[in-house]
């Protein structure tokens, strides 16, 4: 390419950048530019020379820019326009809706099955997972075109954990049933993972994409679920005067297939805006790591004065694993839109300080649960919550270690990446043991 | 000379339309036409103009059609509609009204104001 394409194509890369010029404005814009610049050619410059003034002659690219932004300020809020992009490496529309309405269908056969609502049946509610996140899997299989030797290994071990926690002889009110009916939606999620990458497991980057699209699923979730208890509220207030025996079977029959269905359309609209909208969850964590990090550093500081011979109660085990649950989170979201080749900076500090604070404030109560000796008493709840916190505290404890390195210059950012996306397998393998395992060793209890 | 930027913006709706007026035309060519009606004494940043055409299309005053240059390069060109001419004769008004009056006190005569000449 001669130097002055490249200039002309540099120029009209700058006015794009900023989203308020679309693709025909810069069509247009490039024409004038060529025409003035074949026009000074014509008068006897040289190429530099025309190009030179003919970009002057159209002003600052930042002027065209904000004055093109200023007309077509709808432009900057980016648009999810369905039907625009469903050329093949978009998922169609249809597929999403048909495997949403088969999480809804699924989920009803097993309500019937079960009898609910009316009869007591605990599997249902052990169970209500299985009828709603293999159908996400599937979908994820069927768009990502998984092998058909990958897609039934995982169909395979799916049917098999399904089947080995309903052959459990769980008496009715076990604890161990609830904690599997805890647990077995987060095993299901890796094997929606396992889908999402397309059989990909060993691929860091692809397990990354995965995390990243857990975040946003959530946020989308949280969003529509928002929208769907608006209108059933709406539903219920309308038909209350008038049809108030109508409203039973709205509850009993709306509200499940929505709660089965959505699942499938915001794993779809994750995956729709990817490319369009920037993603939320790490915006949320910038906004929320330094509040944390403040709250975290007081509470240590706290613990630490207070917390001398003082015994707490072993429930309190549970508050700290959703503590430091969320300070992963923090963590992994924060580096998950961290750009690699930026230097170290405040938002690093921060999210170590949140981490060193979170690690001691657990250590700190742990030391105290553990202090007695033999007092601990082994549940299976307990040790559930013990094992996650460990599992928990062995990666933030490596997690701050990588980021003290990285702030003195000595490891790279995508070591931390490498560490987190290479730690999943040890959730997995936690999650599994404590559906699997853990029942059995206590007696089904 | 200079004409002041407020000015300038100021008048680059009617003149734009009145250039369409006289005929369809794309974006460089009505600056050439700018150009040559001021003899180069009203300066216009040529980026402007795109957004101003796309904004008077918003507001109906012309319409826009992709076609082709003679080099057979894609060309945008603006043809002005119905309600783009109501919009123009209305603000020519004004212009002469603006002309007749500023003329009154700096004791000038201009065409404008000969045509719109007080009753």
């Amino acid at each position: 390419m001669s130097t002055l394409e490249t200039q002309i194509s540099d120029w009209r890369a700058a006015v794009m950048r900023g989203g308020a010029v679309d693709t025909a404005d810069a069509d247009e814009l490039e024409g004038h530019l060529r025409e003035q610049i074949a026009d000074l050619e014509a008068a006897g410059l040289s190429d530099d020379e025309a190009f030179l003034i003919a970009v002057r002659r159209l002003g600052q690219v930042s002027l065209i820019t904000a004055e093109f932004a200023r007309e077509h300020s709808d432009r900057l809020w980016k648009q999810l326009a369905l039907t625009h992009h469903n050329d093949g490496a978009r998922q169609p529309v249809q597929l999403m809706l048909g495997f949403a309405v088969a999480a809804g269908v699924l989920i009803h056969g097993g309500r019937i099955a079960a009898g609910v609502p009316g009869a007591d049946t605990p599997w249902f509610l052990r169970d209500v997972s299985l009828f709603v996140l293999p159908v996400l899997a599937a979908y994820f299989a069927v768009v990502r075109r998984m092998s058909v030797a990958s897609s039934l290994g995982l169909a395979g071990a799916v049917a098999a954990v399904a089947l080995a926690v309903n052959l459990f002889p769980f008496p009715p009110g076990a604890s161990t049933d609830v904690l599997v009916g805890i647990h077995l939606p987060v095993v299901l999620w890796f094997a929606v993972g396992v889908a999402y990458v397309g059989g990909d497991l060993r691929s860091s980057a692809a397990r990354m994409n995965f995390i990243r699209f857990t975040g946003e699923w959530i946020i989308y979730y949280a969003l529509i679920a928002l929208g769907g208890a608006v209108l059933l509220g709406l539903t219920g207030l309308v038909l209350a005067p008038i049809a108030p025996q109508a409203l039973d079977t709205v509850f009993t029959w709306v509200l499940p297939a929505g709660v089965a269905g959505a699942v499938v359309v915001a794993a779809w609209l994750v995956e729709a805006k990817k490319n369009i909208i920037e993603n939320i969850a790490p915006v949320l964590t910038a906004i929320f790591t330094p509040l944390f990090a403040a709250m975290l550093l007081v509470s240590a500081i706290v613990y630490a004065v207070g917390s001398v011979g003082r015994e707490f109660d072993r429930d309190l085990l549970v508050v700290f694993d959703v503590l430091l649950l969320v300070v992963l989170g923090l963590v992994v979201y924060g580096i998950s839109a961290r750009d690699r080749a930026k230097a170290v900076g405040l938002s690093d500090v921060l999210r170590l300080i949140a981490v060193a604070a979170a690690i001691v404030l657990d250590a700190l109560v742990l030391v105290s649960m553990f202090a007695r000796v033999g007092e601990f008493g082994f549940t299976p709840n307990r040790v559930a919550a013990l094992g996650l916190n460990l599992v928990l505290l062995v990666n933030l404890a490596v997690t701050a270690w990588l980021i003290i390195r990285m702030l003195a210059g000595r490891a790279p950012a995508v070591r931390l990446e490498r560490w987190q996306t290479g730690y999943l397998p040890v959730f997995f393998a936690w999650l599994l043991f404590v559906v699997l395992v853990v029942p059995p060793l206590f007696g089904f209890a | 000379m200079n004409i002041d930027k407020d000015l300038v913006a100021a008048m680059s709706t009617p003149l734009v339309l009145a250039i369409l007026a006289e005929g369809t035309s794309y974006g460089y060519a009505i600056l050439k036409r700018v150009r040559e009606l001021s003899s180069g004494e009203v300066e216009w940043t040529d980026g402007m103009l795109y957004p101003l055409l796309h904004r008077l299309e918003r507001l109906g005053y012309i319409r826009a059609e992709w076609g082709q240059s003679a080099e057979g390069r894609r060309r945008k060109y603006y043809e002005v509609t119905d309600t783009g001419r109501t919009q123009l004769a209305d603000q020519r008004r004004q212009w002469e009204t603006a002309n007749r009056t500023l003329g009154g006190l700096w004791g000038l005569t201009t065409a404008g104001s000969q045509a719109g000449a007080p009753a």
